[in-house]
């Protein structure tokens, strides 16, 4: 019975119609696929991108030279010197992360008491020279500028879990 | 000898001994911030509470002497509670800004908090705020971390003796003040910052500089005195952040001098980074073998006479022995380590030692001072005065000038005479000598940079000799050095050899062109215009005076940048340590000085440190004992003389600069300017 049954499907091509009967369906169903760069995915609010430093609404840079993103950077990408500023404040003269060290594990978001450095919803900063991935905090503080409604919105719609 | 239980275990100690004590005794640790074992005890901090039986309440264990009997528990529940409760109370008003505080990673609070704190605050209220105070060029004050142990006061009234600081208002109203808004006047302001257990006094050049955790420790010693003071180097990478002491009871205890401690960033300016040669009357870069070349080519055809070498305050032993080895290769005996031009007898080693050791001073019971300003010539040696005075039971009497060295004392004359009347009994101080069982004399540099230096060496033994100062069990003759190179080169055999010049030779014979070739070994505090013609090679690490008259410079190392040996004015060896590599081009003195001999055509019979410090060992056994004194026998010292009758000048004009790293160093000038000069003749009717 078993090569009859065999015979009989090769016979009609019932596997073949079948296969054709799903791509047939398929085409009137929505599409999944993404015309990237003009469309793009949604992403989490966690979700873990290019760095950014962060400033207060009144302009301040957040970052106060604490080291703590430093120490607990585990690929040591992260390099920071700091002195007095002339008001006395606690500021960093120096920050610096080479993103091709990151390993993107967010630990540094996460020691930092002021939410200053923060991982951003980019991920597109592909460069064509090693060098231009050694960040300065220039390039942070205007990464911040650029994000900083996005990682706003993020950051709060993550308070409550933190 | 009371016996008590603690957590179960008995043990006896001395009477007197606290609970606290007897806990670290049995390696139990009991948390504490007012409590530190070279202040007196206040007990205000309530930290260290311990639970005993038949007691109503927990007590504080750093006040409560232990007796026969006691059972104590420092573990149980109510102990607990109670070290919870008082951190709680400590922490109402304690800001929470540990990330941008300096004490932040190495702060007995945060360390303490973590053991017992609770994981939120129930206090509601305003937090207290204190506005900060100001507390001179190195201590930063921010007063709002302040949680009042007074640590500071009694530092600065007991073991300074500058009552400059203390506190206004009471409970919580209370604040740590200098009264009149003026810099602490004291050389050990610095160690304010140490005992303060949170981040309200920190160390004002460190400020925001780096962290604990990043910093590379190195354990070496302080040259910037004879004293020798332990010290541990933190550095970063290629640059050092900041210089803290390290306990060693027989010579600074756990203190040390600002100097020593903030001259750090003098090591960073004037630097000579690379070799340079004088030419058309300009000073050019060029390379090692360029310079070796030019001093090969002017000593070529030299006789041994007409070259000299000196030493400065700062060169290690083995560039000394090195140097000392070349010249006499070259037939030269005219070099000299005492650049400041003292004359006394060095052929006797207990007549240019401090015999008795610092920790002697403890043991003192009548002080002579004789043209010395411990205050300035070796800060630690008059805390460890101040600490035999505050014990009581003893007298302090100076020959020199008045100044304030923080203790009382009596004047009993200006110059030589006075030593002389003491020898021959005529001087009312005479009586309270021989009275004395363990008498003192303490000499410094200014007694011996006099043209009659050998006949005061002379006479202040024969005042050692007529008190009874030398005996088996006591050396009381101790000359205080100002420089940490001197010691070790006198060892070294650094010193004018048989017809050789000394330094007041080398500089006339200059002048009058009788010596062509001088090697300065670091040496920057002679009269640079006493050189006249001759071909002056400078070998050190500053850009100094020296650097500034040289030929030829040859860039060496600072002492946190080689490996070396130096001698305290005991006579204690001891090493210090690389912390970091020296910039650019230079290298360690004593390579130096091989490399030049090779050039020379007389090499030098080492290739390594170790071959070297083994000569060095050969020539002299006192450089095996590293960090031990070796006792000097006694023999006759000094040349009996006329004496002129001119009074005791110190030599130091100004204990923050002197000598080039401090004068390099930008903290230095602000201590200088605050506390040095017109500054201290301010009134408060000026501006």
């Amino acid at each position: 019975m078993a090569f009859l049954d065999r015979a009989a499907r090769s016979l009609f091509l019932t596997e073949l119609l079948g296969g054709m009967a799903l791509t047939l369906r398929y085409m009137f169903k929505p599409k999944v696929t993404l015309n990237y760069p003009y469309e793009k995915g949604p992403i989490s609010s966690r979700f873990r991108g290019e760095h950014v430093l962060r400033r207060y609404a009144s302009g301040e840079e957040r970052c106060i030279a604490c080291k703590l993103c430093e120490a607990v950077c585990p690929a040591l990408a992260i390099t920071i010197e700091a002195e007095p500023r002339d008001d006395g404040s606690r500021r960093t003269t120096r920050y610096d992360i080479d993103m091709t060290k990151c390993i993107y594990c967010g630990l540094c978001q996460e020691a930092c008491p002021v939410d200053a450095v923060v991982m951003g919803p980019n991920f597109e900063f592909s460069t064509e020279s090693r060098e231009e991935l050694f960040y300065n905090k220039q390039k942070l503080l205007a990464n911040g500028d650029r994000w900083e409604a996005e990682i706003a919105q993020n950051l709060a719609a993550e308070a409550p879990y933190r | 000898m009371p016996k008590l239980t603690i957590d179960g275990i008995e043990i006896e100690v001395e009477p007197g001994t606290s609970i606290l004590q007897a806990c670290e005794q049995l390696g139990i640790e009991i948390p504490r911030f007012c409590y530190h074992e070279r202040l007196s005890v206040p007990a205000n901090c309530r930290m260290c509470l311990v639970e005993m039986e038949r007691a109503p309440k927990p007590v504080a264990s750093c006040a409560m002497p232990c007796g026969d009997g006691m059972v104590v528990r420092t573990n149980s529940e109510t102990v607990l509670k109670a070290r919870k409760g008082v951190m709680e109370f400590l922490l109402i008003n304690h800001p929470l800004d540990c990330p941008i505080c300096d004490q932040g990673g190495e702060c007995d609070l945060q360390d303490q908090a973590m053991a017992y704190g609770f994981d939120r605050g129930r206090y509601g209220e305003n937090k207290r705020a204190v506005k900060d105070k100001y507390m001179g060029p190195v201590i930063k004050t921010i007063m709002t971390r302040c949680i009042h142990c007074t640590r500071c006061i009694r530092f600065i009234n007991e073991v300074a003796g500058v009552p400059d600081v203390g506190a206004v208002y009471r409970g919580e109203h209370m604040e740590i003040t200098t009264f009149v808004e003026k810099a602490i006047g004291s050389e050990l302001s610095g160690n304010l910052a140490d005992v303060c257990p949170v981040g309200a006094l920190t160390h004002k050049p460190y400020a925001f500089t780096a962290r604990p955790w990043e910093l590379r420790k190195t354990e070496t010693i302080d040259v910037l005195d004879a004293v020798g003071s332990n010290i541990r180097v933190d550095a970063r990478g290629p640059e050092v952040m900041r210089v803290l002491p390290r306990v060693n009871d027989d010579i600074n205890e756990e203190w040390l001098n600002d100097k020593s401690r903030y001259s750090y960033d003098g090591l960073k300016r004037q630097r000579l980074d690379r070799p340079y040669i004088r030419q058309n009357g300009k000073l050019v870069p060029a390379s090692w073998a360029e310079a070796f070349t030019a001093i090969a080519a002017r000593l070529k055809g030299l006789s041994g006479n007409r070259i000299a070498a000196i030493a400065g305050d700062l060169v290690d032993v083995e560039a000394q022995f090195a140097l000392k080895e070349l010249l006499s290769r070259l037939g030269s005996a005219n070099l000299d380590c005492r650049q400041d031009g003292a004359r006394f007898d060095t052929s006797v080693r207990a007549g240019y030692l401090f015999n008795s050791g610092i920790a002697g001073i403890e043991k003192a019971d009548v002080i002579l001072l004789v043209g010395t300003n411990p205050r300035w010539e070796g800060t630690l040696v008059n805390a460890r005065i101040r600490k035999r005075y505050m014990a009581g039971g003893v007298t302090i009497a100076s020959i020199g000038e008045q100044r304030d060295l923080t203790y009382p004392y009596s004047v009993i004359g200006t110059g030589p005479d006075a030593l002389q009347q003491l020898v021959d009994g005529s001087h009312p101080f005479s009586e309270t000598l021989r009275a004395a069982k363990n008498p003192m004399i303490i000499v410094g540099m200014g007694a011996f940079q006099r043209a009659d230096g050998l006949a005061v060496q002379a006479a202040a033994r024969l005042v050692g000799e007529a008190y009874g100062m030398f005996r088996d069990d006591w050396n009381g003759f101790n000359v205080l050095h100002t420089a940490a190179a001197r010691v070790g080169g006198i060892e070294a055999g650094f010193l004018p050899g048989e017809g050789g010049r000394d330094v007041h030779g080398i500089l006339d014979g200059a002048s009058k062109g009788e010596i062509d070739f001088v090697y300065l070994l670091g040496a920057d505090e002679i009269d640079m215009a006493k050189l006249g013609n001759a071909f002056v090679v400078y070998q050190g690490h500053h850009g100094d005076a020296g650097a500034h008259r040289a030929d030829v410079i040859l860039p060496g190392a600072a002492y946190t940048e080689k490996n070396a040996v130096y001698v305290n004015t005991e006579g204690r060896p001891q090493l210090a340590r690389l912390a970091v590599f020296p910039p650019g081009e230079a290298r360690e003195d004593w390579k130096i000085v091989r490399a030049l001999s090779e050039v020379l055509g007389t090499t030098l019979p080492f290739d390594t440190h170790g071959q070297l410090r083994q000569r060095l060992m050969a020539a002299n056994p006192i450089f095996g004992a590293v960090g031990e004194t070796t006792p000097a026998s006694w023999a006759p010292f000094g040349a009996q003389g006329p004496v002129d009758a001119a009074p005791f000048v110190t030599p130091i004009t100004n204990f923050y600069m002197t000598d080039p790293i401090s004068r390099a160093s930008v903290t230095m000038a602000n201590c200088t300017e605050a506390l040095v000069g017109p500054a201290q003749e301010r009134t408060g009717t000026h501006g």
